[in-house]
């Protein structure tokens, strides 16, 4: 095959400069940042006719690169935390970054919950911390172009480390409050500790009228016996191209559970990378996608069954008005060995308007002969019948059309177990239908 | 749920190792020199005496061809194949177009006999109830060596010939319709078929008329070392309705053959096709050794209102399938089906599906798959169901599930749903427990068990489809019918 890659976007030459620019200032070790750019610049930034970007053209989505943000001042950091809203209750051990930086005078270190130990990320980048050698668990990621990007450019983030059943949930909270644009680029490494078990619960913010571009990590590594909830919240800036992974390597007979919202940004990418590495586990991951305008919201999914005796169930649910585009592409892997597998896999997508897209590929690769597998995936508009129903006893059609739309939400929302965390994503979504009247 | 035994071993009786049809035919051959330039695009042309604008056609598609690579997405993996070393065009000699029976090499007919095709028209009469007759096109490498009933098809005004035929006598009517569904340019393997294309079916149904008897085609590769690149092009002018079968088998040989056909239909108002095919191409043997290359364009297009076009293929043979029959939902009301029963065995390498695209209003749209993996077998469904902005109300269901039987083999869905209309409604099932609640009730309410009344519901709505094939083809479908859904993987 002819290459032809060695064209360039401006957006990528961009990239080319900006790393060059920052790869002597940027913490820890240099040489593992450019291998993971070399990588990255090999293949440029994905396109559509790289098939797991078909449906989210990154090439044609990022027409330029914000510069990406400094460290803010401590006053600017205080102020820009003052404008966060606020979501799940206040009991939670609050971790808050601004334009991409762990605000570290907000912690008081010597108070931490029993079982929680936080080290910032900036340093033990420059100090080479012994968890470091943790990071990266799940290939699904290392192959993947934005992780890359992540791994080239990561200014700061935290670890964080788990030990024993921690009751107080850990709020990790980014707020982009800069009023020009900036790119970031955060690193979060969750060691969940044989045993453990913790709430996690991940908020995103940002200016609007901004065209921020955030790129954030989750790394979660959860041993045996482990039991994580993790709820994560997108409400980024109408401008924000945000692209997030979540990377997962779970024990055995562990539990996870996790959940993304997205109510926020102009364009975004999720990205689940689940490697269910011990026998016994079970994992519940779930996706809410609210979206109007000219909004682009895709999630993206890869569980691998890499033990026998796994359950995975995975819900999406996507609501489109106006002109937007939903995207989901999920699939479910059971190498030879993963006997005993049982894998479900739902996408429902509701169009609420004329002028929505909604994209769906849910795959399955199987390589076991005594497994479950299954996947579904629906796409349609609201069911007249319901409709008449409620508005026979008396609703508007808006309120109808609103109640039936909160109940198809819902059903993926439940799952949440911390009811704080519940409550406050019910009522983002009531908020998001609100608006649409 | 693992497989069970039934299963296990109704797919062994089709194991590649069982191959029936392996035998070779020993004629005098004719063959185009090897390789593949313009003079041997021109040496076809001259063979088929065509006209001019059909060389021209083809050389077009020459040119565009050497610009175009070779797809790699699919989940397949093979040697890459030097298109120069075979040949494009292989017939039996002194034979440029076969009057009557008597005048083919007998050789050819006791083949024909051996696989159990009948060619004598009389035979048929004396055997069979007139009601399941069926006319058939013998395609013999890359010459079509007889096509019965062909003047019974006439005084019903149908035309069924082979299409190298059909340029010459129906030039307007091919040159019409040829390359419209699929177009020169619309991918590799059909850009290739559109410049070297030898043989295959032309049907052309007029309009009101429902085609007396049933049409089949039965491909045969013999020679060595050559393609075989048939095209078939099929048009249900309005208001007719045309069954059109299909199948295929190879000599057993350690070489990998290739086999690119393009077949396009065309369904104006009110108009049905069904299109049937049973794929039996030679295998390989169980280390993967020879086979057929199956990289096969079929598209339908429904062009214009409530026209229907329903595919149902049962795979069982090939080295590697690449095969996608589609259907284009244009006509407002229109309707695409597609029922599949893919079994792969051995080393075997299957992807395949349909892809469903809604253009027209209240189109609606149907998919059954089914894949069966053993052996060393990888078995994919990949399929495209899309609704465009005007398509409202469209409407598709699709239904795929595979089976393994051993972990030496994989089955993969790589489903793609596309919609930008909210008035249509898309479901995608990998399993089989949504079956319609009352049917199953019924069942069960007369005592049959969940999953025997699932299996029955099912096999019964499969088996609907399969009655429609005649007897001969019938009889190999039927064997993996019986196979039961249990163990079903999604």
């Amino acid at each position: 095959m002819a290459q032809l890659t060695l064209m360039r976007t401006p957006t990528e030459t961009a990239l080319v400069q900006a790393f060059d620019a920052a790869k002597a200032t940027l913490p820890g070790d240099v040489e593992s940042r450019a291998k993971a750019f070399e990588i990255f610049n090999r293949n440029g930034l994905p396109h559509r006719r790289v098939e797991e970007f078909k449906y989210t053209d990154l090439r044609a989505l990022m027409r330029e690169i914000a510069p990406f943000a400094v460290k803010p001042s401590a006053s600017d950091a205080a102020a820009a935390l003052a404008k966060t809203t606020a979501f799940a209750g206040t009991e939670a051990l609050d971790v808050p970054f601004v334009n991409g930086h762990f605000v570290r005078d907000a912690v008081k270190f010597d108070a931490l919950p029993e079982g929680v130990e936080i080290v910032p990320l900036a340093e033990a980048l420059a100090s080479g911390h012994e968890w470091l050698a943790r990071l990266s668990p799940v290939a699904w990621a290392k192959d993947n172009p934005v992780y890359q990007l992540n791994s080239s450019f990561m200014a700061d983030g935290v670890m964080l480390r788990i030990v024993g059943a921690v009751e107080t949930p850990i709020h990790l909270r980014f707020m982009t409050g800069s009023e020009t644009a900036v790119a970031t680029a955060t690193r979060i490494l969750i060691l969940v500790e044989d045993g453990a078990s913790v709430t996690l619960l991940e908020s995103h913010e940002g200016t609007n009228g901004a065209a921020h571009q955030p790129n954030d990590v989750v790394e979660l590594i959860a041993g045996d016996r482990t039991n994580v909830h993790h709820v994560r919240l997108n409400r980024e800036g109408d401008q924000t191209l945000a692209l997030s992974t979540l990377a997962l390597k779970l024990g055995g007979d562990a539990y996870f559970n996790s959940i993304n919202v997205v109510a926020g940004s102009s364009i975004s990418r999720h990205q689940v990378f689940a490697m269910l590495n011990g026998e016994n586990s079970k994992a519940q991951i779930n996706g809410v996608s609210m979206i109007k305008g000219g909004q682009h919201a895709d999630s993206t999914l890869i569980v691998e069954h890499a033990a026998p005796h796994c359950e995975s169930r995975e819900l999406f649910k996507t609501v489109i008005d106006g002109e937007a585009t939903g995207v989901f592409q999920g699939k479910i892997i059971v190498p030879h060995h993963a006997q005993k597998t049982d894998g479900r896999m739902m996408s429902a997508a509701l169009l609420l308007s004329e002028g929505g897209t909604m994209n769906n590929k849910p795959e399955l690769e199987i390589f076991a002969d005594d497994v479950q597998c299954a996947h579904g995936a629906t796409c349609g508009q609201l069911d007249d019948d319901l409709l008449f129903y409620l508005m026979a006893r008396g609703l508007p059609r808006m309120e109808a059309e609103r109640l039936l739309v909160q109940a198809f939400l819902g059903e993926a929302i439940e799952f949440v177990d911390n009811e704080a965390a519940r409550d406050g994503l019910i009522a983002i979504a009531e908020d998001w239908l609100k608006a649409r009247v | 749920m693992p497989a069970v035994q039934e299963t296990i071993d109704q797919v062994r009786l089709i194991d590649v190792d069982q191959y029936k049809y392996g035998f070779e035919t020993d004629v005098e051959m004719e063959k185009a020199p090897k390789g593949l330039s313009e003079d041997v695009i021109r040496f076809i042309s001259a063979k088929k005496g065509e006209p001019e604008w059909m060389l021209e056609w083809r050389l077009g598609a020459y040119k565009r061809w050497l610009t175009l690579k070779e797809p790699n997405w699919a989940r397949v993996s093979y040697d890459k194949i030097d298109y120069n070393d075979m040949y494009y065009y292989a017939g039996p000699k002194n034979f440029p177009s076969p009057k009557s029976l008597d005048e083919v090499d007998p050789e050819i007919l006791k083949t024909y006999e051996k696989l159990g095709i009948p060619l004598r028209e009389q035979e048929i009469l004396a055997g069979v109830e007139p009601k399941n007759r069926v006319a058939v096109d013998a395609v013999f490498d890359s010459v079509s060596v007889a096509t019965t009933f062909k003047a019974e098809l006439a005084k019903a005004g149908v035309i069924f010939m082979p299409i190298s035929e059909a340029i010459r006598e129906y030039p307007d009517l091919v040159r019409q319709y040829l390359g419209t569904v699929v177009p020169v340019t619309d991918n590799f393997f059909a850009t290739l078929n559109s410049a070297v294309f030898t043989d295959g079916s032309f049907v052309y149904i007029p309009p009101g008329v429902r085609c007396p008897m049933e049409l089949s085609t039965y491909f045969r590769i013999n020679e060595k070392n050559t393609g075989q690149f048939e095209r078939t092009l099929i048009i249900a002018d309005k208001g007719s309705y045309v069954s059109y079968l299909e199948g295929c088998t190879a000599p057993m040989r350690d070489e990998n053959q290739l086999h690119a056909a393009v077949v396009e239909l065309i369904a104006l108002d009110d108009a049905e096709i069904k299109y049937s095919t049973v794929q039996n191409w030679y295998p390989g043997d169980s280390e993967g050794r020879g086979g057929i290359y199956n990289f096969v364009t079929k598209r339908g297009d429904c062009r214009g209102k409530n026209s229907i076009i329903t595919w149902t293929q049962v795979e069982t043979g090939s080295a590697i399938t690449w095969k996608y029959p589609s259907c284009i939902l244009r006509g407002d009301g229109s309707r695409g089906e597609f029922y599949s029963i893919a079994v792969s065995n051995g080393m075997q390498q299957v992807d395949s599906g349909t892809k469903m695209l809604h253009l027209g209003k209240n189109t609606t749209s149907r998919i059954i798959s089914k894949g069966i993996a053993a052996g060393r077998s990888e078995n994919t469904y990949r399929g495209l169901v899309s609704a465009h902005r005007k398509a409202s109300n469209a409407r598709n269901f699709t239904n795929c599930d595979s089976l393994l039987i051993g972990n030496q083999c994989g089955a993969h869905t790589v489903p793609y749903i596309e919609s930008k209309n909210a008035t249509a409604v898309f479901e995608h099932e990998a399993t089989t427990s949504k079956i319609s609640e009352d049917q199953l009730f019924y069942c069960q309410q007369r005592g049959l068990s969940a999953e025997e009344a699932t299996a029955l519901i099912v096999n019964g709505f499969v088996k609907d489809v399969l009655q429609h094939l005649p007897m001969e083809f019938a009889v190999e479908a039927q064997k993996l019918i019986s196979i039961s859904l249990e163990g079903s993987v999604g």
